[in-house]
């Protein structure tokens, strides 16, 4: 483990995520039934499975949203059956939904994630800017409420919200989901970037082909379990 | 400490902004409580002196009803897009995202209790006697009640029936604040001889015990 700019940056080939056998409940279903997996810093992993295979609720535990009911669970070094709470601040989520307050306007909402994750106002207004440049939000859409922007429109200004905190570990749900072919190049980048500096992201994606253009760990899911796995980066 | 309340500055502000953005205060949420004050008026049938007398309880009873507005509001912005959980990813304090909160709706309240003096005054009769009482116990029970209804929204968010339990869950638990508070502003308002400053004394260790239960609670109430 490396300090880069005063935040623990974890080196390649340290583990990220290391879960044994672990068990999560949704209510009082399995939706991960034993799950085993260990990840990289720096690797990119897609996991890929049918709908309701436990992907994302392996997304949400690798988060701290979801405690395990058994087994093993470490993520940045923390251990999630205790409490996941310390984990959440070094990882960006991007779930169905995208997080944002639609009576806000779109650099409000980043300003204001930015801040929530500890940054001061004026760093956390200039990394908005620029994230929201980075997404390709045009700049007559920053001064908008949320509310007035399309669906994909809405998707980029989550993935700036995100990035702006720069986390360690990615968790993709559906990244692509709502995106024209323009927005999707931009997610790609995104992931290609973060890897660059030594980021982790997982992935869960139906578009398999898209997300193996990332040259990605490929990892599937099903039935709650780690039922296939590439193995490593490669 | 500081950081507690940096980040309790940060999500109320938020919220107030975003208040200010929807107009749903302004717009919805202020008529509503005239229109209560009214409705009262309406029902009660009465003469002015007798609308004088009760106008402290029924200027408490609109307060709670729109307080259970505020509060499901507050609640409805952090579950329309799921920016609860970002709230929860973002790493900030429970406890600063309870103070926050119930600060924004603190603030709201205070605005609606400005409007329904003028409103007791114009449509009632009632005048301030008291100014000072009246300003110490609207400030200690709109402190009581927003810290309270925001404990009780989380608890009735978590149990996922938001909307129909949270009165409920909520107003029995405010019966004594709406005894007090109408007892305080008795006196306030010169509608009945009692001593205002003593339920206003109980008013304020209900206002603390509450806001401190509630930013011990908020934590363990909002994980899943």
């Amino acid at each position: 483990m490396v300090r880069v700019g005063g935040r623990r940056r974890y080196r390649y080939g340290v583990p990220v995520i290391q879960l044994c056998d672990v068990v999560a409940l949704l209510g009082r279903f399995p939706a991960l039934a034993g799950a085993s997996l260990s990840v990289e810093a720096g690797e990119t992993v897609l996991l890929q499975g049918p709908n309701g295979a436990g992907k994302t609720t392996l997304l949400r535990l690798c988060a701290g949203l979801v405690r395990p009911e058994s087994g093993q669970a470490q993520v940045l070094g923390h251990d999630l059956s205790v409490d996941g709470r310390p984990v959440r601040r070094q990882v960006a989520m991007l779930g169905h939904a995208t997080g944002l307050y639609e009576d806000l306007s779109v650099a409000e909402n980043v300003s204001f994630w930015a801040q929530a994750a500890g940054l001061d106002k004026s760093l956390a207004a200039q990394r908005a800017t620029g994230a929201l440049g980075r997404m390709g939000l045009d700049e007559r859409l920053l001064s908008l409420p949320v509310s007035r922007l399309s669906a994909g429109q809405r998707r980029r200004a989550s993935l700036a919200a995100l990035a702006v905190r720069r986390p360690q570990l990615w968790l993709l749900d559906e990244p692509h989901a709502g995106l024209d072919q323009t927005g999707r190049n931009v997610v790609d980048e995104l992931i290609s970037d973060a890897v660059a500096a030594g980021a982790t992201v997982l992935v869960a994606s139906h578009e398999l082909e898209r997300v193996r253009s990332l040259n990605p760990r490929v990892v599937t899911v099903a039935g709650g379990l780690i039922v296939k796995d590439t193995g490593g980066p490669k | 400490m500081k950081s507690l309340l940096s980040e309790a500055w940060l999500v109320a502000s938020k919220d107030l902004r975003i208040e200010a953005r929807s107009r749903v205060l302004t717009n919805q949420v202020a008529p509503f409580a005239v229109l209560v004050l009214v409705l009262f008026g309406f029902a009660l049938d009465a003469d002015q002196r007798t609308l004088r007398m009760f106008a402290p309880g029924l200027f408490w009873v609109a307060v709670l009803l729109c307080l259970l507005l505020a509060v499901q509001r507050s609640s409805a912005v952090e579950s329309a897009d799921d920016a609860a959980t970002g709230l929860r990813m973002a790493g900030l304090a429970p406890a600063a995202v309870f103070l926050g909160k119930s600060a924004a709706i603190f603030v709201q309240l205070l605005v609606l209790e400005l409007l329904l003096t003028a409103g007791i005054i114009v449509f009632y009769g009632s005048s301030v006697k008291n100014l000072f009482l009246w300003l110490i116990a609207g400030l200690v029970t709109a402190l009581a009640v927003a810290t309270t209804g925001m404990l009780y929204g989380a608890l009735a968010s978590g149990l996922g029936v938001r909307e129909t339990l949270l009165p409920i869950l909520l107003l029995p638990v405010l019966a004594p604040v709406l005894i007090g508070a109408t007892r305080a502003y008795d006196d306030a308002l010169g509608a009945a001889a009692v001593d205002g400053w003593a339920w206003t004394g109980l008013l304020a260790m209900f206002a603390v015990v509450a806001s401190t239960l509630g930013a011990l609670a908020y934590g363990a109430l909002v994980e899943d």
